[in-house]
């Protein structure tokens, strides 16, 4: 077995593993805040697109034979706490899901440095389009907790 | 003596009078009078945005009558019928002649000292107990720019509340949205006047022949004169408009992105780029490129159902013309992609270079008269001066200017839009709101819940308007307010033209100017600025006009030039009008550089599909300094399908005898007999498919509500049916027939403008005796067919000769 990218089959389960548990978690916040129309639409066109990531990653798998990482399920239950009910439920659900997708920027620019490595004009190209939208899933949550944030925590419901 | 020069109610826009792209538009004087003036006041029309300049007809402290000012740029004289008819309302019997409070669950006189004490008690109250963060402001795109801009003031540096939007939200939040994220700020580019030069005009989801009617004389005008301009129209109805296109595109519902991709695409394959424009003015054609390429004439006509050889046709005019005018309204404002779509049609103008010049321009249309103020003003979720939220320099500015502290203004993130303020009033975090002249129960989308927050026991509603609206009937506190021609003030139309509208005549009983309304609550409420001064340093609408002049300067929307006595002598004046442009100015952006540097611009740009802010770090990093961006978007499919349970396409919209929920219009007698009822219009197909004949009841049900209509069947496509909103209950509470009890609560990600244009139904034919619907379902079907049903007595239901028809020879779906 070519030992090129051996760690890369690691980090392909990592970011996977963690792709799945973002859309697991959008899907649940969409439903419990569907009063929320814009979150409810928004979440889940973003769970879209990170089902689009975990397909894009299935030829990079076969390649570099994933190992699934349990690490995500762990993740998952230290990062995502929701979906809790509501003004503050609504921030602390986004603030979850913030971080989630943080998770899931630093796995693809992990993965995007090895492949600039590899030389892996697949895996760079998979890497760059996911991070694109990953980076506008984080902007999305941060731009609607800095809008709930204040009516959230200072006004009463 | 009474004088009608015409007759608008069947010939709509009067008498042609033709003229080619070389001479000017002739003037045209419209009048109607059911007496003969003592004299003549100077005003303006509000019953669209067009802002027809008018002289207002006074006989014994009444107004007989209204007549076109034939100097005005606007209109040069003419009068459509909303403007001729519209003034009848002024005189009706059932204003609201003083305040009401509500006292044991009814709504009782009282004076105006104990109201405002009320709404001073209450307010005081609530920012005590819970912060200004619970007092929420829902305005108009009717009152006047000098009332709008001290609400944004009292809201802004008298509370700090970041909760003041208007329902311009919902008619014209994409026209701004849609300016900013390209040009950098709000303001039109074109002018009027470009209609009457130009080879090409482009209708992107905007009947304009219904809603703008002398806007649309102007044009006829054109089309009858020589060297007539082409027309696309992109409708998915059969309007007055698309009658008279050269190519009318029929686009379904929610598609107006694939479609226009497909053209901006076509008109990059014929070549006819401008690339030494993008090159000098404009950052982001290659991305734009990039986009459009997958939208072929094919792929658009499976998406969009518009065959491709139509495409085709319409890309090869809009390749070929030498100038080209763009108008964009609802069609694209309350629809899928709100902002996405209608950046495109200033992505079109940019790749071909039509900016700026003569005969070519882009006119994102308003729907209200004076909806341009509430945006300029900040009373509708902006900042006043399109000054930027994000951007400190723009806060600092502000808190000079008005002398108060720089964290006085709530500046942490966008002020909050309308669907999210009535959001926060459904949890209970806004404890109180103050609506004026505008109809939400009737207006904003699934009105079951509309209902069931205005009636909240936590929620304090005070409703500023005219008249008892179906909204008046559920509030804590009524002020009844003076309206156009018993109050003076200016307002701005799509063309940024400004104009003055003057007191005619004294408002009916107790009733007040909103700006009095305002000015006194200022006053209860002892306002301070940081020196201890009253906050509100003006006192009357002219000392108004001069505040907001000084909030102007330097901005793109600059008044500094402008005076009262400048505005009566005989037409608007579009602004900017400074020391550089003393007499206005008709078109921006003749030298190519738009108000995009990072330190000027009103915004730093959305995520079309998200809405996330771009972080002022990141624009300053690409700082576009005056460059208009292009920015592309691909197609989204509509939130809400049809399916096997609700099969139908509803769309709604507009009529051109009424404005908004009929409150002035359902009031003038000949505009009512007109347009006297709602209707389901349906095409042939779907009514043989459901067994409905013309003037049948049906029924039509979404998921969040029903109504109860009268069948129109022709002049629209399978698979869709289209119902006018104008209709509440104020004059008809016999049945639901308000289109919004069946439409979405949904809006665009970035102007957060509602989608009213679709919605997926059913219908079926709807016998009120036999088809009682099971109570608690359908709760107000249960009385409306008990009302039928007694009201009709022995009678068929489906009787078809026993309700009011429409007093006119034109379409009334048109
Ligand atoms: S076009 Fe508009 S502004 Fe002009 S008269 Fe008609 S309603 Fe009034």
């Amino acid at each position: 077995m070519n030992t090129r990218g051996m760690h890369v089959g690691n980090y392909l389960g990592l970011v996977h593993g963690s792709e799945t548990r973002l859309v697991d978690a959008l899907t649940k916040v969409s439903e419990h805040h569907g009063d929320e129309p814009d979150v409810f639409q928004t979440c889940q066109l973003l769970a879209r697109w990170s089902r689009g990531h975990i397909e894009q990653l299935a030829p990079l798998v076969e390649k570099y034979r994933e190992q699934r990482n349990p690490e995500p399920d762990a993740l998952e239950k230290a990062l995502f706490h929701g979906p809790r009910s509501g003004g503050l439920g609504l921030v602390r659900d986004l603030h979850d899901l913030w971080l989630l997708a943080n998770e899931v920027q630093l796995c693809w620019t992990v993965l995007e440095q090895a492949a600039q490595a590899l030389r892996d004009e697949e895996l760079e190209g998979v890497c760059q389009n996911c991070a694109r939208e990953t980076k506008r899933q984080v902007k999305f949550f941060l731009t609607r907790i800095k809008q709930a944030a204040p009516q959230a925590l200072v006004v009463a419901e | 003596m009474a004088t009608e020069t015409r007759d608008s109610i069947n010939d709509i826009w009067g008498a042609r009078t033709p003229h080619g792209p070389d001479t000017p538009w002739p003037e045209r004087v419209d009048e109607h009078t059911t007496d003969t003036p003592e004299r003549w006041v100077r005003g303006t029309c509000v019953l669209c945005s067009n802002g027809c300049g008018l002289d207002i007809g006074v006989r014994d402290g009444r107004i007989v009558g209204v007549r076109g000012l034939a100097s005005d740029v606007t209109n040069k004289g003419r009068l459509g019928p909303k403007g001729l008819h519209g003034w009848q309302a002024n005189n009706s019997e059932d204003r609201l002649r003083t305040p009401l409070i509500r006292r044991d669950g009814r709504l009782q006189e009282a004076s105006w000292d104990e109201a405002m004490d009320l709404i001073v008690r209450r307010s005081r109250e609530i920012v005590e107990r819970h912060t200004s963060g619970a007092m929420g402001f829902y305005t108009s795109g009717q009152l006047f720019l000098e009332e709008y801009y001290t609400l944004a003031v009292i809201g802004k540096a008298g509370l700090g509340t970041p909760h003041m939007d208007g329902n311009t939200r919902l008619c014209t939040a994409t026209a701004a949205a849609a300016l900013k994220e390209s040009f950098g700020s709000d303001g039109q580019p074109g002018a009027y006047e470009d209609l009457d030069v130009t080879d090409t005009i482009l209708h992107v989801g905007h009947n304009i022949a219904s809603q703008q009617t002398v806007l649309w004389a102007r044009i006829l005008d054109r089309l009858a004169g020589p060297n007539p301009p082409k027309l696309v129209v992109i409708d998915p109805r059969r309007t007055f408009t698309a009658e008279k296109a050269t190519v009318h595109l029929a686009p379904r519902v929610g598609t107006n992105v694939a479609l226009l991709n497909g053209l901006i695409r076509l008109v990059i394959e014929a070549g006819a780029v401008d690339h030494a424009f993008l090159d000098a003015h404009t950052l982001g054609y290659d991305e734009l490129r990039r986009t459009v390429e997958t939208y072929t004439p094919e792929r658009v006509e499976t998406l969009t159902g518009v065959p491709a050889n139509e495409l085709r046709r319409a890309g090869e005019i809009l390749a070929t013309t030498r100038t080209l005018v763009s108008t964009v309204l609802q069609g694209v404002y309350q629809s899928m992609q709100a902002t996405a779509a209608a950046v495109q049609v200033n992505n079109l103008h940019l790749v071909r270079g039509l900016i700026g010049k003569p005969g070519s321009g882009i006119l994102q249309m308003n729907g209200q008269p004076t909806a341009q103020n509430t945006r300029e003003t900040g009373a509708d979720g902006d900042l006043p001066g399109f000054r930027n939220w994000d951007n400190p320099e723009h806060i600092r500015q502000l808190a000079r200017l008005w002398n108060v502290p720089f964290d006085k203004i709530p500046h942490w993130s966008p002020p909050t839009h309308a669907m999210q303020i009535w959001r926060y009033c459904e949890t209970g975090s806004i404890k109180f709101l103050w609506i004026q002249a505008t109809n939400p129960a009737v207006s904003l989308p699934d009105l079951g819940r509309v209902r069931r927050i205005l009636q909240k026991e936590d929620l304090f509603v005070v409703v500023q308007d005219a008249f008892m609206t179906e909204t008046a009937r559920y509030a804590d506190v009524v002020l009844p307010a003076a309206i156009w021609g018993e109050k003076t003030g200016t307002f701005t139309n799509v063309s940024r033209t400004v104009h003055i509208s003057c007191q005619a005549v004294e408002p009916p009983g107790e009733a007040r100017s909103d700006l009095d309304i305002f000015l006194d609550y200022a006053r209860r409420m002892d306002f301070r600025d940081q020196d201890g001064q009253p906050l509100i340093k003006w006192h009357d609408p002219e000392s108004t006009f001069e505040a907001w002049k000084a909030c102007t300067r330097g901005r793109p929307c600059d008044y500094t030039g402008l005076t009262y006595e400048k505005l009566l002598a005989g037409s608007g004046i579009p602004w900017p009008v400074n020391d550089e442009h003393p007499d206005g100015t008709l078109r921006l952006y003749t030298d190519g550089v738009f108000p995009t540097s990072a330190e000027y611009a009103e915004t730093y740009g959305q995520d079309f599909d998200t809405g996330a802010s771009v972080t002022p770090e990141e624009y300053r990093a690409n700082d576009p300094r005056g460059r208009a961006l292009i920015k592309p978007a691909e197609h989204q499919e509509p939130h809400e399908v049809p399916d096997d349970e609700y099969p139908l396409w509803l769309t709604t919209g507009r009529q051109v005898y009424h404005f908004h929920t009929r409150t002035k219009t359902g009031r003038a007698r000949a505009l009512a007999e007109a347009a006297p009822d709602a209707f389901v219009q349906l095409s042939e197909e779907d009514a043989a498919r459901h067994g409905i004949a013309q003037d049948d009841w049906v029924l039509v049900e979404s998921r969040r509500g029903a109504i109860i209509e009268r069948a129109l069947i022709g002049n629209v496509e399978p698979g869709l049916v289209f119902v006018p909103w104008h209709y509440g209950s104020w004059d008809d509470p016999s049945r639901p027939r308000a289109a919004n009890e069946l439409t979405l609560t949904e809006w665009d990600p970035v102007s957060k403008q509602p989608h009213f244009k679709y919605a997926a139904v059913r219908i079926s034919r709807y016998d009120a005796r036999a088809a009682l619907p099971p109570k608690g379902l359908l709760g107000r079907a249960v009385d409306a067919a008990r009302s039928l049903v007694g009201s009709q007595d022995e009678q068929s239901t489906t009787e078809r000769s026993e309700f009011p028809r429409p007093k006119t020879t034109q379409r009334v779906d048109g």
